[in-house]
């Protein structure tokens, strides 16, 4: 028994002595804390009637700018004379499982791309094309056909290695209190999911059904502009869509619906 | 009302008109109907009153967001050459302008129905009309409640 | 300028008997603006809706909708047919400036 006890302690102190030498030396960052354990996708706050639309792809309106994007993917834009597909085939295949890894570190860049900076880069660096701006029609179509081809994966971005620091800025944005009303991310989303903020019922706030087509603005959305919503309604000034800050969120926000499947383009009041 | 104060005296008085013309249609579908609305049916169906049932409106008793609102109109109707449903017209009764849609149907459908989705700027009352091959005219009225969220973004 | 109308999407059932009651569904992108909007200066945005959707079959009415600007954005119409015999249903999306897309489906009845 005391020799049994005395193994113990001795492991211990191994184990303390191996965590002060990680401390000090550059290793792998530690876990991050889940606040949420189990996440739960919007559909699970969503009325019947609207998940009637998402579930259906020919009602669906978002599967219109599905076919637009599917029609830019095989059509040539830019000096090049490229098309998406002139790189990348057939989307069906190329595009599976990419909007799960979404947002990911880009070596070339040195910082966190989503996915919609990563189609710009694309037609910059390859297409000789102009940028698209973010959140608009064109952009929406294209990350809605190309997050399509992922539908049903589990969301599984890699916070690992150099993309951590981006990580970690994220976090911090979630949990910095801003605007007048004085409110983080986790106010609503998950301090009170569950809960009704006048008629509104709150969810995880889960970004894995993004682009969604949303019933209150009739269009397809990107996620940084509900961002910027979100931002408005506690009374802050949102930071710029395509800016570092909301890079770096949408990074954190993915990896808060590690495992859920993506539901691009899903449909959201 | 708002009719009055914009379209003066004349318009008052058709406002009125349109008032008077409620106590024709059967209640409870023509209970508390904004004068808009009742000048809007009366402009389709003239003086003539139309009953309670065979129409039948399908809508969420809560809209998620007023903006997009599925919408289904039924009739009972054989949809024969001989008896069938001309058109159904479907009325918001407090959005800015009453009008929401009207439907003409044909035999060829073989059945009365037409979904869409549609704009409601509160919680009211929808209305829908519809017109039989026989001159019949059939009514009736569904509330639905339109949330104000607290998410505005 | 009129808001662009984009390509109809049109379904119908995969199999279909002669004699069956089929659903005819329909969704076509465009904003449905209403006439009552204002832009950032303040000024009011002119409506501009799909105003009429009408369908034939081989020439012959089968059912059309009047639109107002309380239908939503990217409207979404759906109905009844009764497939006696194969044959082209016409659908035609008209806006207020008299734009129209036309779309062409053919009816074929399982044997």
């Amino acid at each position: 028994m005391a020799r049994r006890a005395a193994f113990l302690a001795g492991a211990g102190a191994a184990a303390l002595a191996a965590g002060l030498a990680l401390a000090q030396a550059p290793g792998p960052a530690p876990e991050p804390h889940r606040t949420i354990t189990s996440p739960e996708s919007g559909r699970n706050y969503a009325t019947p009637e609207t998940l009637a639309i998402q579930d259906d792809d020919f009602q669906n309106p978002a599967f219109l700018w599905v076919e637009e994007g599917e029609q830019a993917w095989n059509h040539p834009a830019g000096s090049a004379g490229q098309s998406c597909a002139s790189c990348h085939q057939d989307a069906t295949a190329s595009m599976r499982g990419v909007r799960a890894r979404y947002p990911a570190y880009n070596a070339a860049k040195g910082r966190v791309v989503t996915l919609e900076q990563q189609v710009n880069i694309c037609r910059t660096e390859r297409m000789g094309a102009p940028e698209l701006r973010i959140d608009s029609r064109e952009l929406n179509a294209m990350t809605a056909f190309i997050g399509l081809q992922s539908r049903g994966m589990p969301m599984n971005v890699d916070i690992s290695g150099p993309a951590r620091p981006f990580f970690d800025r994220g976090e911090e944005f979630y949990n910095t209190r801003r605007g007048q009303l004085d409110m983080r991310c986790g106010s609503c989303h998950e301090d009170n999911y569950g809960r009704s903020l006048r008629a509104d019922l709150l969810s995880q706030g889960m970004s894995n059904g993004f682009p969604t087509y949303r019933l209150k603005e009739q269009r397809v959305i990107s996620l940084q502009f509900r961002l910027q919503g979100c931002v408005n309604d506690v009374r802050g000034e949102p930071p710029a869509m395509g800016s570092e800050e909301f890079t770096n969120l949408e990074f954190y926000l993915a990896w808060r619906a590690q495992g859920l499947p993506v539901e691009t383009p899903s449909v959201r009041r | 009302m708002m009719q009055a104060t914009t379209l003066g005296r004349r318009g008052a008085l058709a406002a009125a008109a349109g008032l008077v013309g409620l106590s024709l249609l059967p209640k409870p579908a023509a209970a508390q109907m904004e004068p808009a609305t009742a000048a809007a049916i009366r402009k389709i169906i003239g003086e003539r009153t139309p009953e309670e049932g065979r129409v039948q409106l399908r809508l969420p008793p809560i809209a998620e967001n007023g903006n997009t609102v599925p919408l289904t109109v039924t009739v009972e109707s054989p949809m024969t050459a001989a008896d069938h449903v001309k058109a159904v017209h479907v009325f918001a009764d407090k959005n800015p302008t009453p009008d929401v849609a009207t439907f003409r149907f044909s035999p060829a459908m073989g059945r009365a129905q037409a979904d869409t989705r549609i704009r409601l700027g509160q919680t009211q009352d929808v209305i829908a009309v519809a017109e039989m091959s026989d001159g019949k005219l059939y009514i009736s009225r569904a509330e639905v409640k339109v949330t104000i969220g607290g998410c505005g973004g | 300028m009129a808001a662009p109308i984009g390509q109809p999407r049109v379904r119908l059932p995969a199999q279909i008997k002669a004699g069956e009651v089929i659903e005819i569904r329909t969704l076509i992108s465009h904003i449905m603006e209403t006439g009552q909007r204002r832009n950032q200066e303040g000024q009011i945005i002119p409506r501009d809706i799909i105003k009429s959707f009408t369908c034939t079959f081989e020439g012959q009415p089968v059912f059309s909708m009047d639109l107002h600007p309380a239908i939503s954005a990217n409207p979404y119409i759906a109905f009844p047919f009764k497939a006696e015999r194969a044959g082209n249903l016409e659908m035609v999306w008209t806006n207020d400036a008299g734009e129209q897309r036309k779309l062409t489906q053919a009816v074929r009845l399982a044997e």
